[in-house]
């Protein structure tokens, strides 16, 4: 469940909304959202724990640089949250540990 | 080989791509324009087609100047190409690209890289926990998603756009606990040398004046001389409070978002993935590809305009990337070199005030000795969790680079293949074995520069045909 203190929308021009879920939360977030931010406005921090030590981390950079915000959507793991436009349905998940290797076909290569 | 199906490629729809090929468009080359983003501004003009904020005052003009550069691409006929990535680059300047998991090869003449900067990595003990962000990714969320970061908030490091971002804050009616300014004093003496060029941006001068008016009006409490910092964690998650020494004594604030940034530098991942030459900028503290008068690199055919080429700003971005477009013309027989220079001549006198001032901030804003080369039990390698003290280690047992460093510590092997650790692997090790920096090296940087899953490499079996995992 999202726990932290989530981020907060200053006032908007009108904009298309979309609902994802975060760890099966809906939540409303703008269209033009990444999911990244939508782990944010639900509070999800934090948003994976580490494969060496399993320590926790969220979003960084936002920008692509830095990889913290890999998360899982729609069941594939290692997504980058910050490049990802959210999508109505769509489902994202916090990454715990080292990926799963098994049984799925996104294997990323780093 | 079928001919290639553009004249130019430009990577990075930044303030220099987008400046670029409005230029080259208006020159008649068939341009290309490619975006990791779904949008064109890049990461200073982020959403600047579509900004969600109602109150336009909050980001401030300087921003919405991005409109014009917008406008000028829509009518410069360009095939402008969002969300796609760069992940492998032939010899022959043909680009392997990637668009939601389908990769295809596109061929061009000549190659603008205009992929702008990325933020300095700060690291400082805690630096890795959730709550701590960069001052830009703060940034990012106002401009893509009007969104704010939950305080107590407290902003650290030092920098011009540190003081923006807690001026923007404050005009979003965001509370900003303290600005923790960890700028060397020192600095302020070193820099006074070189006022007499600063003089010559008066404008960006005001500018940097009026936000300190602003952060000081907002009631901001702004800490100078910030000798370290601290994150810390006291529920086993995330922040809970920030530790900072100033004058000696150390103090305590609870925060829930700390916010940090030690300026920004030249994203050189794919610059090093080509192969160019670069070189060690010592008042930057940084790397920066080797570039002649119009951008062009030591490798013939192959440009870098705005940021990625030194950190200059976003005005100078512009006329940079403006100057190579003109270059190219002229290489490719679209203008004459008489055009060129003549077109070029106010490109450079609009360009010499950014360059001016530069050397003043450059120095002033130079970052302290220990965000450069943290503390032992500071992580460098996020990905890896390496710590400074284990880079030392491996230095003092015979590791004479970053490269060998990868082998001896998995440094910058992980997801972000050493884009936040590279400068300061390089830094740590050159300053425990002695050496300057450019000694030591830095990283090889091997496509493909984004991780790619295997289905879709192993699919690219023609690369004429666009192919799907």
């Amino acid at each position: 469940m999202p726990n932290a203190s989530p981020f907060e929308r200053l006032p908007c021009r009108p904009q298309a909304t979309v609902t994802v879920f975060v760890e099966d939360t809906p939540i409303e977030v703008s269209q033009h959202d990444s999911a990244a931010a939508a782990v944010l406005a639900a509070g999800l921090l934090p948003s994976r724990t580490t494969p060496a030590s399993e320590a926790p981390r969220a979003p960084y950079c936002l920008m692509g640089v830095c990889f913290e915000c890999l998360i899982e959507i729609d069941g594939a793991p290692n997504q980058q949250g910050c490049m990802i436009p959210v999508r109505e349905g769509m489902r994202i998940r916090r990454q715990c540990g080292a990926r799963d290797m098994h049984g799925e076909d996104h294997h990323g290569v780093a | 080989m079928a001919s290639p199906d553009y004249d130019l490629i430009i990577i990075g729809a930044g303030p220099a791509g987008m400046a670029a090929a409005a230029e080259a468009g208006q020159r008649g080359l068939r341009c290309a324009l490619l975006d990791e983003q779904e949008e064109a501004g890049g990461q200073i003009y982020r959403a600047i087609g579509r900004t969600p904020l109602a109150n336009e005052a909050i980001l401030g003009e300087d921003y919405y100047h991005g409109r014009a550069l917008l406008e000028a691409v829509e009518q410069a006929g360009v095939d402008f190409r969002p969300g796609t990535t760069v992940w492998g680059v032939e010899d022959d300047l043909s680009l392997y690209v990637s668009r939601r998991g389908v990769s295809q090869r596109l061929r061009t003449r000549r190659l603008l890289v205009a992929t702008g900067a990325q933020e300095r990595p700060v690291p400082f003990p805690g630096w890795t926990l959730p709550g701590v962000m960069t001052g830009g990714a703060a940034q990012i969320l106002l401009k893509s998603s009007a969104m704010a970061p939950p305080g107590p908030i407290v902003l650290a490091g030092s920098g011009p756009l540190l003081l923006l971002i807690a001026a923007q804050l404050a005009r979003a009616g965001v509370t900003v606990e303290a600005l923790l300014d960890t700028t060397p004093r020192s600095n302020w003496r070193r820099a006074a040398r070189h006022l007499a060029g600063a003089l010559r941006n008066p404008r960006l001068l005001a500018k940097g004046l009026g936000l300190l008016r602003e952060i000081r009006r907002a009631g901001i409490p702004h800490l100078k001389g910030v000798e370290s910092l601290e994150a810390q964690c006291g529920d086993g998650e995330r922040l809970t409070q920030v530790r900072y020494r100033q004058a000696g004594q150390w103090h305590e604030t609870p925060c829930q978002t700390l916010l940090v940034h030690q300026g920004v530098v030249p994203n050189v991942q794919l610059t090093r993935a080509l192969e160019l030459e670069h070189d060690w900028d010592e008042a930057q503290q940084c790397w920066r590809p080797r570039l002649d008068a119009w951008g062009e690199t030591s490798r013939s055919g192959i440009f870098v305009a705005g940021d990625s080429g030194g950190i200059a700003g976003a005005m100078a971005a512009e006329q940079s990337g403006r100057l190579s477009a003109l270059a190219i013309a002229e290489q490719l027989d679209y203008i004459a070199a008489s055009a060129r220079d003549r077109l070029a001549s106010p490109l450079r006198q609009r360009l010499a005030p950014q360059l001016a001032i530069r050397p003043f901030l450059d120095v002033l804003y130079q970052p302290a000795r220990r965000f450069l080369v943290p503390e032992d039990d500071t992580i460098v390698c996020r990905c890896e969790e390496v710590t400074a003290g284990e880079l030392r280690r491996i230095a003092d047992a015979g590791c004479r680079g970053p490269n060998q460093a990868k082998a001896f510590c998995r440094a910058g092997m992980g997801p972000c293949q050493g884009r936040l650790c590279g400068l300061t692997v390089s830094q740590v090790i050159a300053d425990q074995c002695g050496e300057p920096v450019d000694a030591v090296g830095y990283y090889h940087i091997r496509p493909p520069i984004k991780p790619l899953s295997l289905g879709e490499l192993a699919s690219l079996n023609d690369p004429d045909t666009p192919t799907r995992n």
